[in-house]
């Protein structure tokens, strides 16, 4: 059993990322990227017959799926929502074209819009879980990922300079996607590391700023693939874990189950790292980013503060990484951010990178990350020649 | 006195006996009698081998500071009253957990030896958190 090439991503719809509040909610975002991504695929309403839906933090709400169904008066074969935070934009790719093999529906919409909901949250002690963690201040992601790049620096000598490089070169990236937020200045190492700490050892500018916003992706049969619009983007490799939810009971918390979803990813695909022409990966703070690198292989445990050093991230670079600007440039809308680095390696293997076009890029990586580190997804998507 | 603003822990009938060692500046865990391992959070069964046949046990308080983040701004106003050191520590026993170090952060380094500071929060509530060893 693969998915290899049993299903491809046809079109794409993205809204640029906003920081202040709007009289539009999350359904209204979940709309207008549905009807470009549709419309992005050279299809009709009627021809989406799958629909996967992220739910939004800023509207939770139960039996999801059916009630955008019906707002959007669609007739969905299979229809369910994915609840692995950032990870659930790329789960919603291989889960599509799972359903799509099993002949279950031809055409799935993955869907995914959040709003910008900072200042009105509230300390989590809804579980057991909770109960032995917000008492003593660990609330929100931000001190999660400290605690990651604290251990990553003592364990393997990691520098803030390292972790910095990762946020500038995906700003350079940025200033040349005008869907970014952060795309008007340029960022340096010495501005990352002067920004004020958040979560030591975490400055300000090394993690990512909550937005309103949305993506979505078409994923369609060989069928309707072959007939699209854009040149279709297969998947061709895709794997998944998860091996905690708090990081405090992760089995190592430098490590993560990247390690074993990109193992899949890659075997199912039959290439190689070297093979990647680009890299998504998942990017709410820097640390990430780094730890994801490592896990993936594209380089030694320990080793991906001097690889992000030795290597350019940049489009032009010779690794290009988070070539729409990451997260960290671009904006992260709720728990639909993680669609993005999706939307970014379709764009760039449809060939529609625009002034950011990695040349000749053919095969893409794309890591989505929820909670902390928590759920993994990684996909091997391809452009066919 | 300033009313004490902080979430605090709401225990279920499965963790009170934590909760109720912590009051008496004791530390206990569970211990899994079939397979021998302590466990925490508490639970209901063993994470390791699902057995039902946990036993509250006395833990020394020692342990080795996993990781920690100094935490200039917070998530939450409710931690608004400074910076705080949030770690991770793992016990001498195993298990590790979510805790505050009470300590200036220039004197922590990962993996250094802590041992347990039992923090009377409210008159009914008791945090676990740790200081270096001496």
């Amino acid at each position: 059993m693969s998915l290899k090439g049993k299903a491809a991503a046809i079109g794409i719809g993205e809204l640029k990322p906003y920081r202040e509040p709007t009289d539009a909610t999350a359904l209204d975002l979940m709309a207008a990227v549905a009807a470009e991504a549709i419309a992005d695929a050279g299809l009709e309403k009627k021809d989406i017959d799958g629909l996967l839906v992220g739910m939004a933090s800023a509207d939770p709400g139960m039996i999801y799926p059916s009630a955008i169904g019906e707002m959007f008066d669609l007739r969905p074969r299979m229809l369910n929502v994915l609840d692995i935070g950032g990870a659930s934009g790329a789960g919603m790719i291989w889960r599509a074209a799972a359903a799509i093999d099993a002949g279950m529906c031809n055409a799935v919409l993955c869907l995914t819009a959040d709003l910008n909901r900072l200042g009105r949250r509230r300390p989590p002690m809804i579980s057991l879980m909770y109960e032995f963690e917000a008492p003593y201040g660990a609330i929100g992601a931000n001190c999660g990922y400290a605690l990651i790049a604290q251990r990553h620096m003592a364990k393997y000598g990691t520098r803030p300079e390292q972790m910095a490089k990762i946020a500038v070169d995906q700003r350079t990236n940025a200033l040349a996607n005008p869907l970014a937020f952060f795309n008007d200045s340029p960022l340096t190492i010495d501005e990352v590391l002067n920004s004020r700490y958040i979560c030591e050892p975490l400055h300000l500018f090394e993690i990512v700023s909550p937005m309103s916003g949305g993506a979505a992706v078409v994923v369609a049969s060989p069928e309707i693939a072959l007939r699209s619009k854009h040149p279709p983007v297969w998947l061709i490799g895709a794997g998944e874990g998860s091996d905690r939810s708090s990081v405090t009971y992760a089995p190592e918390i430098t490590e993560s189950a990247v390690k074993g979803a990109a193992e899949t990813a890659f075997k199912m695909a039959g290439v190689e790292r070297k093979d990647i022409d680009l890299v998504c990966p998942y990017d709410c703070y820097t640390i990430t980013v780094l730890v994801t690198l490592e896990d993936a292989g594209f380089c030694k445990k320990g080793q991906g503060g001097p690889f992000v050093m030795d290597h350019d991230l940049t489009y032009a670079g010779d690794f290009p990484c988070n070539t729409h600007g990451g997260q960290l440039s671009f904006g992260q809308p709720g728990l639909a951010g993680g669609m993005s680095h999706v939307t970014e390696g379709i764009r760039q293997l449809m060939g529609r990178g625009e002034d950011r076009q990695v040349k000749n890029a053919r095969l893409a990586y794309v890591n989505g990350n929820g909670g902390i580190m928590s759920e993994q997804v990684s996909l091997i998507l391809e452009r066919l020649s | 006195m300033s009313e004490y603003i902080k979430p605090l822990p709401q225990p279920s009938k499965t963790s009170q006996p934590f909760w109720d060692a912590a009051k008496r500046h004791e530390l206990m865990l569970q211990r899994c009698e079939a397979c021998h391992r302590f466990i925490y959070y508490p639970r209901a069964r063993c994470p390791h081998c699902f057995s039902d046949r946990l036993l509250w046990r006395k833990c020394s308080g020692k342990g080795k500071l996993y990781s920690f983040t100094v935490v200039h701004r917070p998530s939450t106003r409710l931690f608004a009253d400074g910076p705080y050191i949030l770690a991770i520590v793992e016990l001498e026993e195993g298990p590790r957990l979510t805790t505050n170090i009470v300590a200036p952060a220039e004197k922590l380094k990962v993996d250094m030896p802590v041992t347990v500071y039992f923090d009377d929060v409210t008159p009914e509530r008791t945090l676990v958190k740790f200081k270096p060893a001496e």
